[in-house]
């Protein structure tokens, strides 16, 4: 589905005396299919920003269209765009509540009214994507499992939404480095095998820097850039004054390419830059 | 939604009468009370209001907000004057018709009900919308403290008042992403019988539970490992301090009450 997100302003507790301007004029455009990576320090309004494409807020002047469709006109229905629109929040394993994850995960489903056996046809499927067996978890207590476990489960439980676009908060938040690989790399799954239009949100570009097809840095409640990683990661000067850094093997590839040597700018990975120098050195060598 | 529900109603500002002394501020307004229940003449309501007006206009507090605070009680205001006016019983009848009569002592007596009533808010408001909750209790455990001696734990009623204060917005806020959570997975908090909305805001409450447990646990620790062992000996980091206004505060308040009593006394 594409979003378009059209001179988006949010102010909270307009006319008190804790008025604070959240997002000022957003515009933005999101192709189906994309996977979008959301950047900016904390209260650059990237929560407040997300939290209006699935309708939990709505804009004091501005509004969003979903394949055309403005989801602030008056009839709009609320329910599709949720299921729509999937929005996984910040450390999500708060929100469990159920006794049991295949209820838990049931919840979302079921608010949307489907048959026991497509219930249980989507935990299944949910289950497996985020990684989770079936067998084993579903009739413990969400509150017994680790925290990664817990995070998949809440996961899980707006996956069995079939949304189309995915939204995830910091989905890596807190978690060890194993467990953020996992998490990411199966979130990189779901767009490769489903499709779906995915907005990551992070503050760490070298989280994401590998992940996805387009950046968007936000600052200051407006949008301060967007493009492909490499064209964000050019602009290094600008990032470094709102305070975000850039990948450091992206830094060590600017650093070598102003040196004079030709090397290629979109690369993120230990791996792949070693592979790039080594070649580079043959090269040396054989001239 | 919840997150534009500000707590208590304290209005920031750094007027004369937000400076002033909480303890000293507490015990006006219990003066105030004392005195709105004094007063038995027009002359003597005249003399409070002009005090009133003029610690409003030193405030810098919007006129607005002070009648805003009015309004959850406008009813009873309404019902008392009513009932005052009609069953006061009195010689002087004014108006009568049907069954009912208006004494001029029944509207004299209605008059007072409902101006105590109004003077009450918001003298009290005035208290409230320039004291921030936690200069309140550090006021009240001040005021309470004598009472240590019968064994009555001010500061550890102090210490609950502040750290439950501490914890509203917190826990407002917690609500809040709780409940868009569960909104994102299709919950519907607003719609329904009774008993739907009831059984809808369990996903809502055991989270909400959970969290508030275990942040009250991790508090305890973390005080623990700051050696808190309750209020002996316990020093502070604001010490509360009663200045040349705070006296100026007095001066002002007794002038006040000196000229009701004088109007009561002697004329």
């Amino acid at each position: 589905m594409s979003i378009s997100i059209q001179n988006l302003t949010h102010i909270y507790m307009e006319g008190t005396p804790f008025e604070s301007v959240a997002i000022k004029d957003v515009n933005l455009e999101i192709q189906d299919g994309e996977f979008i990576g959301l950047i900016g320090h904390t209260g650059s309004g990237k929560s407040t920003l997300i939290q209006h494409l699935n309708g939990l807020l709505r804009p004091t002047s501005g509004t969003i269209f979903i394949d055309g469709t403005d989801i602030f006109k008056k009839d709009m229905n609320m329910q599709t765009l949720r299921q729509q629109v999937g929005l996984v929040f910040q450390y999500p394993e708060y929100q469990l509540f159920e006794e049991t994850v295949y209820k838990d995960i049931a919840f979302g489903p079921k608010n949307l009214h489907l048959s026991e056996d497509e219930i249980d046809r989507r935990i299944r499927e949910s289950m497996e994507l985020v990684g989770l067996d079936f067998a084993e978890v579903k009739d413990r207590s969400p509150f017994e499992l680790s925290g990664g476990q817990r995070r998949r489960v809440a996961i899980a439980g707006v996956l069995a939404m079939k949304p189309k676009v995915l939204i995830l908060d910091e989905p890596a938040a807190g978690l060890d480095p194993r467990g953020k690989n996992e998490i990411l790399s199966q979130i990189k799954l779901l767009h490769e095998e489903y499709n779906l239009t995915i907005i990551l949100v992070s503050h760490s570009m070298e989280d994401i820097a590998k992940l996805v097809d387009r950046i968007v840095v936000m600052n200051k409640g407006s949008v301060a850039l967007t493009g492909k990683p490499s064209e964000v990661f050019a602009q290094s000067k600008l990032l470094e004054e709102i305070g975000l850094d850039i990948p450091h093997i992206a830094k060590l590839m600017h650093g070598l390419k102003e040196r004079g040597m030709d090397v290629p700018e979109d690369i993120y990975t230990i791996e792949e830059a070693k592979k790039v120098i080594l070649q580079l050195k043959k090269g040396e060598y054989n001239a | 939604m919840l997150k534009d529900i500000t707590i208590g109603q304290y209005y920031p500002g750094r007027s004369p009468v937000h400076l002033l002394d909480p303890r000293v501020k507490i015990a006006i307004t219990f003066l105030f009370i004392f005195i709105v229940f004094f007063i038995k003449s027009y002359i003597g309501y005249a003399i409070l209001f002009a005090y009133l007006l003029f610690t409003i206009i030193i405030s810098t507090i919007p006129p607005k907000l002070i009648l805003k605070s009015l309004r959850p009680l406008l009813f009873v205001i309404i019902l008392t004057f009513v009932i005052n006016m009609f069953f006061t019983v009195g010689e002087d009848v004014i108006v009568r018709f049907w069954k009912l009569t208006i004494t001029r002592e029944g509207l004299n007596q209605a008059i007072f009900m409902a101006l105590r009533l109004i003077f009450l808010v918001m003298g009290t408001s005035i208290l409230t919308l320039t004291t921030s909750p936690i200069e309140l209790t550090d006021g009240l455990e001040y005021i309470l403290s004598p009472l240590k001696v019968f064994n009555f734990p001010a500061h550890e009623l102090a210490m609950m008042m502040t750290i439950a204060l501490r914890f509203i917005p917190t826990l407002m806020e917690e609500t809040d992403k709780i409940m868009k959570a569960q909104m994102a997975r299709g919950a519907d908090f607003e719609t329904g019988n009774l008993i739907q909305r009831a059984k809808s805001l369990v996903p809502l409450l055991v989270p909400l539970f959970i969290s508030a447990f275990r942040r009250a646990d991790e508090l305890a620790m973390a005080m623990e490992a700051r050696c808190y062992r309750g209020g002996e000996n316990r020093t502070r980091l604001k010490v509360l301090k009663t200045e040349t206004r705070d006296y100026i505060a007095i001066a002002l308040t007794c002038v006040m009450i000196f000229f009701i009593m004088l109007d009561r006394y002697m004329f």
